[in-house]
């Protein structure tokens, strides 16, 4: 009974992820005030040619900034974990 | 590794760490930036980490300077985000862009090849990103191969 539901879901799901798309019209998003900016706009403030870079690292430089940290915490992280025991440590684990 | 693997890494490593470099350097212009670049980079030092041991690299290279370097590119990042604050402008501004300083050269509109020296602070931050991207991705390659080796999983 269960596994039976848990196709029925599923199918449906799929079904739904195959025909959505039929209705969507492709390349006319909803919204375009803020790429009409970047593409009217990404040459001249931020003088840069590649405008995805311009986006990245100026417009949201925030956001880098944010992924930066989290790549930093990560490798101090694995540094703590796997770091070599000095002499006389205990293994807490073993 | 055999004989064959150590030459042809020791032969690929240079190159790798050049095209990484160029990605670095040409985010503005190319596709790619500090990430991809560091990315490109950390793949070479995996690579020799494979072809020899982690333990003779790790006699080359000690672990504390590329966590210094990762450091230091955060910090040179971060850096060039107060650099818009000691300026006068909001944190993150592009304060380079279009003042005729370093990378200061103004782009023309429309579709063009590009100058390297345009873009203002972005080419200062791919480089910051890239060296840490580089030094993080390295060493984690690192701990993690000489943790086997010594562990002997």
């Amino acid at each position: 009974m269960k596994r039976v539901l848990v196709a029925a879901i599923f199918l449906v799901w799929a079904a739904m992820l195959c025909t959505i798309p039929l209705f969507l019209s492709f390349g006319d998003p909803a919204a375009t005030d803020m790429d009409t900016y970047f593409i009217g706009r990404g040459q001249a403030d931020a003088a840069a040619n590649n405008i995805v870079t311009s986006v990245v690292f100026d417009f949201r430089g925030f956001d880098t900034l944010g992924e930066s940290v989290v790549l930093f915490t990560a490798v101090t992280g694995v540094a703590l974990m796997v770091r070599e025991k000095r002499k006389g440590e205990e293994h807490e684990d073993e | 590794m055999s004989k064959i693997v150590r030459t042809g890494a020791s032969i690929l490593y240079p190159f790798i760490v050049i095209f990484g470099l160029y990605v670095i350097m040409h985010g503005h212009l190319t596709p790619g930036g500090g990430f991809q670049g560091g990315a490109v980079i950390a793949t070479g030092a995996a690579l020799l980490l494979v072809a020899f041991s982690a333990g003779e690299i790790s006699g080359m290279v000690r672990k504390s300077t590329l966590m210094g370097q990762e450091t230091l590119g955060l910090l040179l990042f971060i850096g060039a985000g107060i650099l818009g604050l000691i300026m006068g402008a909001p944190f993150f501004a592009n304060v380079l862009a279009n003042s005729g300083l370093l990378f200061g050269q103004a782009v023309l509109p429309g579709p063009n090849p590009g100058e390297l020296n345009t873009a203002g602070v972005l080419p200062i931050m791919n480089i910051a990103v890239g060296v840490e991207v580089w030094g993080g991705l390295a060493i984690v390659v690192m701990y993690l191969l000489s943790t086997i080796e010594r562990e002997g999983a």
